[in-house]
């Protein structure tokens, strides 16, 4: 039996769509000039570079100077944090994130608090939003950044940037958000929102792997952390990944164009599974905030039950999903942003996340639901948990 | 991942559920680090045979495989062969597990103890080489460095 593959981890990564792929391929070969060089089939690409740069720009409300191109979203965290940390360093030691951040942000941090660095991780609420309040009177005269993601991989949750950007702008601290997920979701605008450095990524928006940029408002002063040739106005080292740069501009060019239509789409998918989950399984919560949500993102903790048995019950019936179990992870610890949202450990064991796509029906949503219907029932019957729960119960 | 006896195992796990008024049940493991087993011990009087096992088990794959295998290496076992079966059985007989899952094996070996510690306490009686099991294995997580 053949079975339809229901790919519902959209946040891990996207296909590369066929008109990116399309753009992309000239650059493997005919156009394989390396864009420093000056004869003509390299100034071609150094065009098309150009031409891609403004594109991604445009997509934050920003001009083509303040786009660096880098090896993926990882790489435009280290390099936010740590060149920020080190050129600012004389002015303070300190800097301000959150405990839901990628770990592209917090080992970073880690890193930074070993090299003398302060470091304060600000707490979220129940579903994941940090408060204003505190980040303002978490600033401090020595507070020189303040990294804050836009919105978060596992549970969805979107910060206010916005008022984030304005605390920062007051009290003169350089403000990072990592984007990678919000990026093409939801609209950005570095100028309105006081963006000082935005880290985003090529391959969880239907463009390669392998490819990301950082942008730097103009005047911030930060170095390299690739040293070498003179690619990116000196900042950032390394021949240019050309077909990267295409790709990822196609993407972005793709996805702006339809992005009020797609989200509006993914959304109703998003919003029918979340009720159905809600409403058909009970003892299941909803993790992150019901409103300030990507389109794409669905949390659950479902109790008596462990999210790895999930997933691989439904890798059987041809789903793709991810957890924020311990057993995914290779820890005994159940995911950093479950327990920041204050899950206890029990019930953040039983997590499933599932993101959908721009091609996720109404139909692999109720497909899904019902595949989950039926896993949660079977191990529930197996969980010694819910034993004691239903005899407690019924005595 | 898993081997394919791992995954069987798991996919349609051997002897799940309770046995009412067992001989002795045995429930180790904690919920914070995910995994909980629970052994159902039925064990003849006379003969000191393990008639009937069945478990109940929250947790990963590999959790509930090796529950599900530990059951049927005791089951027509007396309960001083059951107690040789150790983890190292339980996890040849999977074709192995992941280093990062030999703590479940861990458990299942426990889950069998603990049982037949429940089934010696009523019974007032000993069992030779088996002493009070601990609640919980847990391992000590390893240290990251940059």
């Amino acid at each position: 039996m053949s079975k339809k593959l229901i790919y519902m981890d959209y946040a891990a990564t996207t296909p590369v769509k066929s008109e990116v792929l399309q753009a992309m391929m000239p650059y493997f070969t005919e156009k394989f000039g390396n864009p420093s060089s000056i004869y003509g089939i390299s100034a071609e690409n150094k065009k098309a570079i150009t031409d891609a740069r403004e594109v991604i720009a445009h997509s934050i409300h920003t001009s083509p100077e303040n786009i660096y191109f880098t090896g993926g979203g990882s790489e435009s965290d280290n390099w936010a944090l740590k060149a920020a940390a080190e050129a600012y360093g004389t002015k303070g030691k300190h800097i301000i994130t959150t405990k839901i951040e990628h770990h592209a942000i917090l080992h970073t941090c880690e890193y930074l608090e070993k090299k003398g660095y302060d470091l304060t991780y600000l707490d979220v609420d129940e579903n994941g939003l940090v408060n204003l309040e505190e980040l303002e009177k978490a600033i401090r005269e020595d507070t020189i950044l303040i990294s804050i993601m836009f919105a978060n991989n596992e549970i969805g949750t979107i910060e206010p940037i916005e008022e984030i950007g304005k605390i920062a702008r007051k009290h003169n601290v350089l403000f990072h958000t990592d984007a990678v997920q919000a990026y093409t979701q939801v609209p950005i605008d570095v100028e309105k929102m006081n963006i000082d450095m935005l880290s985003a990524s090529g391959h969880k928006i239907y463009g390669p792997k392998g490819i990301g940029f950082l942008y730097i408002r103009k005047g911030v002063k930060i170095k390299s952390l690739i040293h070498g040739g003179a690619q990116e106005r000196r900042r950032r080292a390394g021949t240019e990944n050309v077909t990267g740069i295409i790709g990822m501009a196609k993407a972005v060019q793709l996805a702006m164009d339809n992005m009020e239509e797609r989200t509006g789409r993914e959304t109703a998918v998003r919003n029918h599974i979340i009720e159905r989950l809600s409403k058909e399984i009970p003892y299941s919560r909803l993790n992150g905030d019901k409103v300030h949500r990507l389109p794409n993102n669905v949390n659950f903790s479902f109790q008596f039950v462990e999210g790895e048995s999930i997933l691989i019950l439904l890798d059987s019936n041809g789903i793709c999903a991810s957890s924020g179990s311990a057993c995914t992870s290779g820890s005994l610890d159940p995911s950093h942003v479950l327990l920041a949202i204050g899950l206890p450990h029990e019930i953040a064991h039983g997590s499933v996340r599932l993101t959908i796509g721009d091609e996720t029906t109404i139909e692999d949503g109720d497909f899904v639901v019902d595949k989950l219907i039926e896993i949660i029932e079977r191990l529930r019957n197996m969980s010694p948990l819910y034993e004691d729960f239903v005899k407690k119960h019924q005595s | 991942m898993y081997s394919e006896k791992v995954m069987d195992h798991f996919q349609n796990p051997r002897n799940v559920g309770e046995i009412e008024d067992a001989s002795g049940v045995g429930t180790v493991g904690n919920a914070k680090c995910g995994d909980i087993m629970r052994i159902y011990l039925d064990i003849d009087e006379e003969t000191k045979i393990i008639k009937d096992c069945k478990f109940k088990t929250f947790g990963c794959g590999a959790a509930v495989a090796t529950s599900s295998m530990a059951t049927e290496l005791v089951t027509g076992k007396t309960i001083y062969e059951a107690l040789q079966v150790t983890n190292k059985a339980v996890m040849e007989a999977l074709d192995g597990l992941p280093p990062v899952k030999v703590h479940c094996s861990l458990l299942a070996e426990e889950a069998i103890h603990a049982a037949l510690w429940d089934y010696a306490q009523k019974n007032g009686i000993e069992i030779e080489g088996l002493s009070q099991p601990k609640s919980d294995i847990s391992e000590e997580e390893e240290e990251e460095d940059y």
